[in-house]
């Protein structure tokens, strides 16, 4: 029988609440949500948090998936509780960018789905994670509360490393930002060895194209050590050329070049780098498809 | 009557979730166990500090290899006529060994408990490359055996060496291939556990326990524990899958006995999941190399195999004691080989013990994923099609019964019947048309083919037993005097269905419902002697006997029948389910008519006490061998190297089907391992021998998303030596599967000139193999 260790558990009734415990705990606290990474490290004691933040209840604050004005323009607003299933249920933000239904479909399983969060997968930071790819293809904002009020943090700077991110212990993300532009496209390649099990490799894609160029190109990777999840020297040759296959083949070929994969029981370093490439061609070519 | 289909007797209670698991046993007073297990493979073990975990307040006892030593159990018979450890007392030899054993309140307090117990290791290298166990300055892993300077287990070998050498130099072609049958583990939904109640007071020892082999534990823990066998039950409850990985006795099974009389309370242990990926009984692990002789026009002459074998840090594996590659010699399979020979060589290595489990039928799996891999091999070196290539060397009907050269008595078969159904349902000569279409686009498609024959219903007792025990199965059968029957048999069900066919059997038999028949399992007091359900056995052996047992209760109610219709029992004849006069058949009396009888004051003739109640012991005379052909339709993605199986055709014949729909299910779950074993299941070890699939997220089962629908079909050739015409079927599509995808995967990349690449089949090592540059499947990815 595989049981945590002992630890103490708080209910938070408000995201001040929550950020209020977060600060008597200290660092050795953790925030739950669908728990599908944490509760797992905690019953093999891998994670021994004295302990958890639990914001269940906080789905009126961080549960909405909508889009709002910003500006001139428009933005999808995604809280950070919104589970894996809504997500990909939320054609608001499945039509705006087909890029979630690819990759929320490839996330662990239906079960899974059902409980776990964006907000929680971005701040375990796994270096495997789908969705940090996702978010960084799409140059994402990420919006944190802590004790002295909001502050926001570009995803591609969220990522510190490994199980690492711009969140303060006493800090809580609540909310993901994604621009909203015409002319848009998006896709996401993932290959796994078995459904439901974390990518060996994946690669998102986000084109933008006006007048027949890309004006903005956004290339997310995971599993594949990309710094940040992206791909910048790859997206930086698509902006100002026009979207086509020896561009794309191009642009996974430096992608790749810059990832510094390393072999697991998934598959050696060259094969997810020959995937990192691979992925990412066929990614921005389905984007281009979408436009 | 009785034969056909019905719903599972079982499912009503299955399904409801009203199943009773050992874990959902609870006794007044429990304790329950835990398990410190060594994070080394390979350790000396300087000192264990058990103080401050004795110190907990909800700690009862903590047990180590010293408190073991001082009773004598510290290490405890392997099946295989080895030793293992209970607790380890000198050395961890594999990581996750047991190292001490916590008794306590709840089982939170115990497992809390262990992280106070301070074990001191000095780390040793470790033996994790088989190919390198018997190297000179390979640390010796079993230095508690007297005189060991190696990590040699045994070798082994069968059929004739001569004959089959001199077939391949003369032969116009050989083709030779290595291959990995990796390690892979059954993971059985129910993990391994035991619930031990010792009452002192009257000395009798009861164990829940979900064992395959209940009769076998009860002598074993006699043996082993001094106990006197009739002061032992040992109870098996419902089984959440055994696979294989549930015959043996666990090292844990002994604590939770030896922490009941220590402190004189029941004590549960139920490993982890986890712990049963790491410490339970894996399957395979065999370093194969294969070699075909033959002529240029496809005739197969020889066939020769050398296999290394690992074994762990202790021979453990469960198989007949003569046979200690298991059935592996059965490898010339579906053949008319002219001669074959094998050498085995088992070695220890830093990792758990086993070997025999997950559907094997004793190796057989691993038997038949040679030959069937290897006839692919010379197809391709022939330019042949490598199902013509089985047409044309198939054994033919009229060949049985067929001694094999490895002395196999094979009982019957059409296997070109099989074969042809095989290819006409899964439309082959079409499907190699859109392969050559879709090859011309740069598409990879891929056909696979294995033929099977299986060898299962281990047997007869002058050639099988285990540690002695000969492998006969007994059957009782009582008959209520309303004309119900209560079944009690040896084996045990862990989802096989007994409770549903083997009152099938005894329907068919006594012509009554086999709802009217209660089959009672799983638990020694009530139940007589027999070896258990695993190799496929239960209905070849126990399924036998309770045919025969039938027919004894048959027999005496012919003899009361006479009494009652007033004739001799020479002018009854057996239609329709009753017993009625030769050429009178308004004259006949029914099961239950003649059951109320016999239990009456009808006058019975001398000789015959009454009631119609009968017991047996079923030898068999041979095993029986289940046969089929496979085929497997593939897709490869060659930028990615993903692996789709699109199409499965399995054409089983296991002689007459009690219960088809039972078979079905049977088969499909053996499909689903075949997909499992060949894309994704492998349990590796890093070079400190780390286990790299100690957990669902690394070691993968397949899901419904990576089956197809499968295709079955069937051909139904009767065992001559069962009394019913039954052949096992349990493992035929475990044993069977594994090679056809292997052979599809391996086909589709043709154009690239693989010729082999060993399981599991994942995406990297399909884009490896397609470079030319492999990787060791059963060791870390470099």
């Amino acid at each position: 029988m595989q049981v945590p260790a002992t630890f103490a558990y708080e209910r938070a009734d408000s995201v001040p609440h929550a950020i209020a415990l977060l600060e008597r705990y200290g660092p050795d606290a953790r925030i739950v949500a669908g728990g599908h990474s944490l509760i797992p490290m905690m019953k093999l004691r891998l994670a021994q948090p004295e302990a958890l933040i639990d914001i269940n209840g906080l789905a009126g604050e961080l549960g909405r998936v909508a889009i709002e004005r910003e500006g001139e323009g428009e933005e999808l607003a995604i809280g950070a509780l919104v589970r894996h299933a809504e997500l990909l249920d939320s054609t608001a933000a499945t039509d705006l960018f087909p890029i979630f239904r690819d990759a929320e479909r490839v996330i662990a399983d239906p079960i899974v789905r059902n409980r776990g969060t964006v907000g929680g997968s971005l701040c375990q930071a796994d270096p495997s994670e789908d969705l940090a790819a996702v978010f960084a293809a799409l140059g994402a904002t990420a919006v944190i509360q802590g004790p002295g009020g909001v502050r926001t943090v570009p995803i591609r700077e969220f990522h510190r490393g490994p199980y690492e991110t711009a969140v303060e212990p006493n800090e809580l993300l609540i909310q993901l930002r994604v621009p909203v532009r015409p002319g848009t496209g998006s896709a996401y390649e993932k290959v796994e060895r078995r459904v439901g099990d974390w990518p060996v490799a994946a690669a998102g894609a986000v084109l933008t194209v006006e007048d027949g160029v890309i004006t903005s190109a956004g290339i997310g990777l995971t599993a594949v050590g990309a710094e940040g999840f992206h791909a910048p020297e790859a997206e930086e040759l698509l902006t100002g050329r026009p979207p086509g296959a020896e561009a794309f083949a191009e642009a996974g070929r430096v992608a790749a070049e810059h990832c510094e994969p390393h072999a697991d029981q998934r598959g050696p370093a060259d094969y997810k780098r020959h995937l990192a490439a691979e992925l990412t061609r066929r990614a921005l070519t389905t984007a281009a498809g979408r436009i | 009557m009785s034969f056909g289909r019905m719903h599972r007797k079982e499912d009503a209670r299955f399904i409801r979730g009203r199943g009773t698991y050992t874990d959902d046993v609870r006794l007044p007073g429990m304790l329950y166990g835990a398990i410190l297990r060594s994070p080394h493979a390979h350790a000396r073990i300087v000192s264990v500090d058990t103080g401050a975990a004795e110190a907990h307040p909800k700690v009862r006892a903590v047990i180590t290899g010293r408190t073991l030593e001082g009773l004598g159990l510290a290490w405890m018979p392997t099946l295989s006529r080895d030793t293992q450890a209970v607790l380890a007392t000198d050395k961890a030899r594999f990581q996750g060994q047991e190292v001490a054993f916590v008794v306590a309140e709840d089982p939170y307090s115990a497992r809390d408990a262990l992280e106070l117990i301070d074990v001191e290791y000095d780390p040793l290298d470790a033996v994790v490359d088989a190919r390198r166990a018997l190297d000179p300055d390979a640390p010796v892993i079993r230095d508690d055996l007297e005189g060991r300077t190696g990590n040699h287990i045994f070798d082994w070998e069968a059929g004739d060496r001569a004959r089959t050498d001199a077939l391949f130099e003369r032969a116009e072609v050989t083709v030779a291939q290595d291959m990995i049958y990796p390690r892979v583990h059954p993971a059985p939904l129910e993990t391994c556990g035991a619930l031990a109640d010792f009452d002192k007071v009257t000395g009798k020892l009861t164990v829940w326990c979900p064992t395959q082999a209940p009769h076998a534990h009860r002598t074993l823990y006699a043996m082993v524990a001094g106990l006197p066998e009739h002061k032992i039950r040992v109870i098996s409850p419902d089984i959440g899958g055994g696979f294989g990985g549930k015959v043996g006795i666990y090292p844990g099974y002994v604590c939770a006995i030896v922490g009941s009389i220590v402190t004189g309370r029941p004590v549960k242990w139920m490993e982890d999941r986890s712990e049963n990926l790491m410490s339970t009984a894996f399957a395979r692990d065999y370093h194969m190399r294969g070699e075909i002789a033959a002529t240029r026009d496809g005739r197969i002459q020889a066939i020769r195999v050398k296999v290394l074998a690992d074994h762990g840090a202790f021979n453990g594996t469960a198989q007949p004691t003569k046979f200690p590659a298991g059935f592996f010699h059965v490898f010339s399979g579906s053949y008319d080989v002219e001669a074959a020979h094998c050498e085995v060589t088992g070695v220890y290595t830093n990792k758990a013990p086993g070997g025999v489990a997950y559907a094997c039928s004793f190796r057989v799996t691993e038997a038949v994923y040679l030959v069937e891999r290897m006839v692919d091999v010379l197809a391709a070196e022939l330019g042949l099609d490598p199902a013509e290539l089985r047409m044309r060397n198939l054994l033919r009907p009229e060949q049985f019964p067929y001694v094999s050269p490895t002395g196999w008595e094979y009982d019957s078969g059409d296997y070109p019947k099989a074969l042809r159904l095989a290819l006409d349902l899964v439309g082959y000569d079409k499907l190699r048309a859109e392969q050559a279409d879709r090859r011309a686009r740069g598409e990879l498609m891929g056909i696979g083919i294995s033929f099977f024959t299986e060898a299962v219903g281990a047997g007869p007792r002058k050639h099988m037993d285990i540690l002695g025990l000969g492998m006969a199965d007994g059957a009782e059968l009582r008959v209520h005097p309303t004309g119900k029957a209560v079944l009690r048999v040896s084996c045990q069900s862990q989802g096989q269905g007994h409770e549903t066919t083997f009152a099938q059997i005894v329907g068919q038999e006594l012509g009554i419902p086999a709802d009217d028949v209660e089959v009672v399992h799983g638990d020694t007091d009530q139940t007589p002697f027999g070896l258990g359900t695993y190799g496929s056995r239960s209905t070849p052996v126990s399924g036998a006997a309770t045919a025969l047992v039938a027919r004894k209760v048959r027999d005496r109610a012919r003899i009361v029948a006479a009494a009652m219709l007033e004739a001799s029992p020479d002018d009854l004849e057996w239609a329709g389910g009753r017993w009625s006069v030769v050429g009178d058949p308004s004259a006949g009396k029914s099961l239950a008519e003649i059951a109320l009888a016999a239990h009456s004051d009808l006058e019975l003739p001398e000789g015959i006490e009454g009631h119609l109640d009968a017991a047996t012991v079923y030898n068999p005379p041979n095993l029986t061998y289940p046969f089929g052909a496979y085929a497997c339709v593939v897709d490869v993605d060659p930028g990615t190297g993903q692996v789709k199986v699109r199409r499965f055709v399995a054409v089983d014949d296991c002689g007459v089907r009690i219960n088809p729909m039972i078979v079905e299910g049977q088969i499909h779950g053996g499909l689903a391992d075949g997909v499992g074993m060949a894309l994704m299941q492998v349990m590796a070890f890093d070079e400190d021998g780390n286990h790299l699939g100690a957990s669902f997220m690394d070691y993968l089962l397949p899901t419904a998303m990576e089956c197809p629908s499968w295709e079955l079909g069937e051909t139904v050739t009767p065992s001559p030596t069962h009394p019913i015409g039954a052949k096992g079927v349990g493992e035929s599509a475990t044993v069977g599967s594994p090679a056809a995808v292997v052979n599809a995967v391996v086909d589709a990349l043709g154009p690239y000139g693989v010729r082999h690449a060993d399981m599991p089949l994942t995406p990297a090592n399909v884009w490896r193999a397609v470079q030319g540059r492999p990787f060791r499947t059963d060791l870390a990815i470099p």
